[in-house]
């Protein structure tokens, strides 16, 4: 049995006596843990928790135009939504979006800062230029590209033009569409991923690239060999946030495609966002919204299951 | 059959010289050590043999090829590094296999060679671990056997023990020995540690402020060092230099307080002896005929060394027996056995007979 004392407020020294690490707290422990913990318990809690449960609350019941709850109808909405081919389209689309996002974001991100770190005059240019699209704001980047896509006179149209090749219908065509759109997300993402990157890329001690190099180990095979193993961690990091941000994009979609053409855009985050806000189905939005999360939690759980036990050496 | 470097240089951009016209020639087979004290361009000199960095001079030649422009694969040698360079992902077997299944041998020569080269070092029992669950000494030796898989004829090692503690370096330094003696490889070795040099080595190149000061065996480093840099680098604790006088043409007064008598004929009437710290003799010796005050006395079990100043301010250490008991601040009277180095005032040795060895 662990004696308590009212004036040590060292927790550690209790658990060092406590030899069957049953832990019991005083009133003091308990009044020094709320202070600390206290404060950001209570910011989650009122802008993440109760947004989160209320959600969840809202997606069994009826709602009104208000957003209010009428009637109770329990997983009504999420078995409409499941049997609702619209809805089914709309993950698929997330599904396709996501993949091609962080499959194109690490690769170019990886190329990039695998070139960015060589040891070259004039390298520091590419450095910046590469990590350049981290300050640019989405509706920057969406007005930007827009130009780019213009399908009389955006750059790819010209380039076309000049080459005699046949225009591309860059946001009028559903596969274009969603080609346009992950290209200006991969875009946005790729100046931090760069810079994750070549971060990790910089700090494998170069002993070790000696070492292969003095054992005749060619260059291709350092980086798969010695490079991919060793920044895994980070290439581990890089890959979660980047599926998670890209199942949550939003601003590009609703700045360029508006989920369209013929829904080939419409991922679920904005549906979500337009069965609420102007179908006036708070219910059916926020079923929406609890998928999308379970999904969410899904993936980053399968990452932390599978790759999590590989990427640490 | 051997490694020749010419006039070997190496400057940076901004004009500095690193290392000037370094020249050598390390036999086949042989135990070659460089030594020397930080910042004199050892390191420098392996990375440029083992072509890691370029050179901006002279000639490097292996097995009568020139290989100043050869890539580090193309040397046909291995190379063990200060950190270990070990890849912390991979398994002891995978980290001593990695080079040899990136140059595409057969799967059976790899596993007979990495093998053979783990129970050379005696890491059979471990081959399964990942780096991080092994002490220093047996993540020394993945980088040894490392070394020993490949069949380079020669290896480099650069300070491969100096993140090792004391004791376990001493252990190491014979398994190293043991393993190039065994396997006949020609191994050059980089060290600031002139116990390391002395006792492992064949020859023993001595590097200071950019240039070679000496090559030559352990023996006669020690005991014919070319310049007063080289004897004061090697023994512990380092040789005296004190100042002397010409008294008669065979007899000097060293340090303005005694007298030691030589072997050969003094021309100079100004000069610097050497005395090693077994060579000094000490007596108790009241106010008057002392010549110097106890500072301190370090106890090390057989023998104690004695530092003590003398009169005029020089500072000495004797190796004295640990029966003799001294207190501090006690006034003794230092003397000298007559084997003693001379030096010239600019650091030149001029003992007899030194000169030939040198040169030689």
């Amino acid at each position: 049995m662990l004696k308590t004392s009212t004036t040590d407020v060292v927790p550690e020294k209790k658990v060092e006596a406590n030899s069957d690490r049953k832990f019991k707290l005083t009133a003091k422990d308990k009044y020094y843990a709320s202070i600390f913990v206290g404060p950001s318990l209570f910011l989650l809690g009122l802008f993440v928790f109760y947004p989160m449960f209320r959600t969840l609350y809202i997606s069994l019941f009826l709602t009104n135009s208000f957003g209010n709850t009428t009637l109770f109808v329990g997983l009504d909405n999420y078995v409409k939504l499941i049997s609702s081919p619209d809805f089914v389209a709309s993950m698929w689309v997330t599904v396709v979006y996501v993949v091609g996002v962080t499959f194109f974001t690490i690769a170019m991100g990886l190329l990039l800062a695998n070139l960015a770190s060589q040891k070259l005059p004039g390298i520091a240019i590419f450095r910046t230029l590469y990590s350049v699209t981290m300050g640019v704001s989405v509706s920057v980047a969406a007005i930007f590209w827009l130009f780019i896509f213009n399908p009389s006179a955006g750059f790819f149209t010209l380039l076309t033009k000049m080459l005699h090749l046949p225009t591309v219908n860059w946001l009028t065509s559903p596969t274009n569409a969603m080609w346009a759109i992950i290209i200006t997300t991969v875009w946005m993402h790729l100046g931090f991923v760069f810079l994750v990157f070549l971060g990790a890329i910089e700090s494998v001690p170069t002993t070790l690239y000696e070492a292969a190099d003095v054992e005749g180990v060619s260059s291709r095979y350092q980086f798969f060999h010695i490079t991919l193993p060793m920044i895994s961690p980070t290439l581990f990091f890089v890959s979660t946030i980047t599926i998670i941000g890209s199942f949550k994009s939003f601003g590009l979609i609703d700045l360029i495609t508006k989920g369209g053409p013929t829904n080939a855009t419409n991922m679920l985050v904005y549906r979500i966002y337009n069965d609420a806000f102007f179908g006036g189905n708070y219910a059916k939005s926020s079923a929406e919204a609890i998928i999308l999360a379970i999904i969410i939690a899904f993936f980053t759980y399968l990452q932390f299951k599978f790759l999590e036990k590989k990427v640490n050496y | 059959m051997s490694t020749v470097l010419t006039n070997v240089c190496k400057q940076y951009d901004q004009g500095k010289t690193v290392l000037g016209k370094v020249s050598a020639e390390i036999k086949t087979g042989e135990f070659f050590v460089i030594v020397g004290p930080s910042g004199c361009g050892k390191s420098t000199l392996l990375r440029m043999i083992a072509g890691l960095t370029d050179i901006t001079d002279g000639e490097i030649s292996i097995d009568n090829r020139v290989v100043n422009n050869l890539s580090p694969k193309d040397r046909n040698l291995t190379m063990v590094f200060q950190s270990y360079a070990l890849f912390p992902f991979l398994s002891v077997w995978d980290n001593v296999a990695f080079g040899l299944k990136a140059r595409k041998h057969s799967q059976v020569e790899v596993e007979e060679r990495v093998n053979n080269a783990l129970k050379m070092v005696n890491l059979e029992d471990l081959k399964d671990r990942k780096p991080r669950e092994l002490s220093g000494g047996q993540r020394q030796r993945v980088a040894l056997a490392r070394a020993v898989a490949s069949d380079a004829k020669i290896c480099l090692m650069d300070e491969p023990l100096s993140n090792l503690d004391a004791q376990l370096r001493i252990k190491m330094r014979q398994e190293i020995y043991a393993l190039q003696r065994k396997l006949g490889i020609t191994l050059i070795y980089v060290t600031h540690d002139q116990v390391e040099a002395m006792t492992m080595a064949d020859h023993i190149m001595v590097l200071h402020n950019t240039e070679v000061q000496q090559i030559g065996t352990p023996a006669e480093i020690y005991k014919t060092p070319a310049n007063e840099f080289v004897a004061s680098f090697f023994g512990v604790p380092p040789i005296n230099i004190l100042p002397a006088t010409k008294l008669s043409s065979k007899s000097l007064k060293v340090n303005g307080d005694f007298e030691v008598k030589v072997d050969q004929v003094i021309t100079e009437n100004e000069l610097k002896v050497g005395i090693r710290p077994n060579e000094l003799r000490v007596a108790k010796a009241d106010e008057l005929t002392a010549n110097a005050t106890v500072k301190n006395i370090e106890f090390l079990g057989d023998e104690k060394i004695l530092y003590a100043t003398f009169n005029n301010g020089n500072e000495v250490s004797a190796i004295i027996s640990s029966e003799t008991h001294f207190d501090l601040f006690d006034t003794i009277k230092i003397t000298s056995t007559n084997n003693v180095l001379l030096f010239s005032q600019d650091g030149i040795n001029i003992t007899k007979g030194v000169g030939d060895v040198v040169n030689a």
